[in-house]
């Protein structure tokens, strides 16, 4: 089944409708094998962007290539690769069995070969033995499954994906997309997956490339993703963070109202610095520890119980608001006062992410 | 305490149809005189005159005329129903996947004709089919033909202009359905590397069945029962089966015989219905899903 993943290329490309620019000179380079999630709110263009490595989009400017063929110009027929739409787009007329031999009709091969064919990539989806079922009798989730099969039983070597969890509940999402790792990892194809929940992006990707208003802001690892975002709008997108606007001081420290701030980090250059706030990486000073840790003290204004964890909010003296996780066990949840009650908390230099408020 | 229950529950389920029943009653009142006393009525002529009597019927299953007329008129809504198909299915395939607003102008041209009256209609092609119309005229002074082409007072005219009225009850059942099969099937076919004939002829067309079915049936009922345009376009050399009906009344006042032909039409339309919705659902013919 590896047939080994396709590189993609894609460079300078806009699409423009009328005045409104979905897409704005995009340029993405993505490594054979990988796989990489699209990740943006609502018109960031991602879904535009999909829509044009699947051909059914033409760019304004700019060009595809897969691996050294340029397919900017090739019907959606033409480029061999695997689609997994949003709403599964299984052929409502046809069982199981039919729709994931579709592939093989269009490709021409022989009627022999195809229930074996059939038989190993619904296996491998979990789906054994379901070719005559038809797709209303199928669950959500089956139908994703189908879907996937449907999309692999030709070994493309790129698989684009649109959202294909959205429409399941939150478990089987999680159960699907742990699935999807794996399958990733087994058939070697290069997949790009567009998505909306920057958890999903996180668990999946190789890298992870955030859109806003048709441009690329950054593409990362996810770790790199999170820890070290571009600018404000990424590390509000990314993790839970509080963003605080703060005054650069000198080349490793910066004013947060009247408290002073250490970072081990780059602090960027220019005005409009915000300060992006993990609430996972502020934690209660407990006095032991680095001493060359930041601490901030304020007032809980509220705290919020949401099983696993708790959430503190925090009124700074001059009025800032930001907030902490603790988890919810005995230990860390008697450690936090009660409302109104004065709480000190501490943030690494190393956890000291100030990005600028948009990228130069 | 056991039987007390139920009884009120029964009490109120049987209050509850009463009022429905009282609601619908008006509904009922109108179907019951305009449709049921008179297709009674008719029934009841078609086997009463001076007591019970099959003459009609035996004479309509043995008379050569009555035969040769109810062949002619399948033959012409048959006809008909697959000349419209041939022609409807193109329309609403390119008003289906026309950009917006050309969609709307493509239903408008169909639908245009709605507005103008079947005689008129009628009168129209007769202008253009007959011996000294527009067309012999045309294709002679072209010199493609020496003697005028017969076109009308006969079967062709009937069918040209009984399929010109009834092409909208193709199209838009046909548009109904095309419109709603989704885009991304489309889609789907042509990234799993199905060119647009495959994809055509294995995910659209048969996604676009159920309103083949449903144009069909409506254009075949209705021709089953067309009047003015075969009486206008026949030449009374094309005799129908509502041609027949009324040269009964009005020739020779012959009520009976009149009502037997509309019992049996009557008939033959249930049976095709029958068989049809066992297809499809029926209320989707109807337009409603």
């Amino acid at each position: 089944m590896d047939k080994g993943g396709e590189s993609v290329d894609i460079r300078s490309a806009s699409k423009h409708y009328d005045a409104v620019r979905a897409l704005d000179n995009v340029t993405l380079n993505v490594a054979p094998r990988e796989f990489v999630s699209l990740l943006g709110p609502s018109g960031s263009g991602k879904t535009t962007l999909l829509g044009i490595l699947g051909g059914f989009i033409q760019p304004s400017s700019g060009s595809v290539h897969f691996g050294d063929r340029d397919v900017t110009l090739l019907p959606p027929h033409k480029r061999d690769i695997g689609v997994v739409f949003q709403n599964y787009a299984l052929f409502p007329h046809m069982s199981v069995g039919e729709n994931v031999a579709f592939p093989l009709r269009a490709r021409r091969l022989p009627k022999a070969d195809w229930p074996k064919k059939v038989n190993a990539a619904l296996a491998m989806v979990g789906l054994a033995g379901y070719e005559s079922r038809g797709i209303s009798q199928l669950s959500g989730g089956q139908r994703q499954r189908v879907a996937l099969a449907r999309a692999m039983i030709f070994e493309p070597r790129l698989i684009l994906m649109d959202e294909p969890l959205s429409a399941l509940d939150k478990q089987l999402r999680e159960a699907m997309q742990i699935e999807l790792r794996e399958l990733h990892r087994r058939i070697g194809a290069t997949i790009i997956y567009v998505t909306h929940d920057q958890r999903e992006a996180l668990t999946m990707s190789d890298r992870v490339a955030i859109l806003k208003d048709g441009k690329l802001v950054q593409i990362d690892a996810p770790q790199r993703l999170h820890d070290h975002p571009a600018d404000a709008f990424v590390a509000s997108f990314i993790g839970e963070a509080s963003l605080l606007p703060v005054h650069p001081v000198d080349s490793c420290s910066v004013a947060l109202g009247s408290s002073i701030l250490r970072s081990t980090r780059r602090i960027p250059d220019g005005d409009g610095l915000m300060l992006a706030v993990h609430s996972e990486k502020l934690l209660i000073d407990d006095g032991k520890g680095d001493a060359a840790r930041n601490r901030l003290t304020g007032k809980v204004t509220d705290i919020v119980y949401q099983g696993e964890s708790l959430r503190v909010f925090l009124q700074l003296p001059d009025g800032t608001a930001l907030s902490l996780r603790q988890p919810s066990h005995y230990e860390a949840a008697r450690r936090i006062p009660p409302v109104g009650g004065d709480l000190t908390v501490t943030l690494h230099p190393e956890d000291t992410i100030v990005v600028p408020k948009a990228r130069q | 305490m056991t039987g007390s229950a139920p009884d009120i529950s029964l009490r109120h389920q049987r209050r509850e149809q009463l009022t429905m029943l009282a609601l619908a009653l008006p509904a009922l009142l109108v179907i019951l005189l305009l449709i049921v006393l008179p297709v009674g009525w008719l029934a009841w002529q078609s086997i009463w005159h001076n007591g019970f009597t099959f003459e009609n019927y035996r004479r309509i299953f043995s008379e050569d005329i009555y035969w040769r007329s109810f062949a002619l008129t399948f033959e012409i809504s048959l006809a008909v129903t697959l000349l419209a198909l041939l022609l409807g299915y193109p329309i609403a395939y390119a008003a289906s996947i026309a950009p917006r607003g050309w969609n709307i102008v493509i239903l408008a041209l169909v639908v245009l004709p709605f507005w103008t009256s079947v005689l008129v209609r009628a009168y129209a092609w007769l202008a253009l089919l007959q011996r000294t119309g527009v067309i012999n005229q045309l294709l002679r002074q072209l010199g493609l033909i020496d003697e005028p082409l017969a076109l009308v007072h006969n079967t062709f005219g009937t069918v040209v202009a009984t399929l010109h009225i009834l092409l909208p009850f193709m199209v838009l059942p046909l548009y109904a359905t095309m419109q709603k099969i989704p885009r991304d099937l489309l889609q789907a076919g042509a990234s799993l590397g199905a060119g647009p004939v495959l994809t055509f002829w294995r995910v659209f067309l048969p996604l676009s069945l159920p309103g083949v079915l449903a144009g069909c049936t409506l254009v075949f009922v209705l021709a089953l029962g067309f009047y003015i345009t075969p009486e206008l376009l026949g030449g009374g050399r094309t005799v129908m089966v509502s041609m027949l009906v009324s040269r009964n009344v009005e020739l020779y006042d012959q009520w009976g015989a009149a009502s037997a032909v509309g019992v049996v039409l009557l008939a033959a339309v249930a049976a095709i219905f029958f068989a049809v919705s066992r297809f499809i659902p029926l209320d989707r013919v109807l337009g409603q899903k």
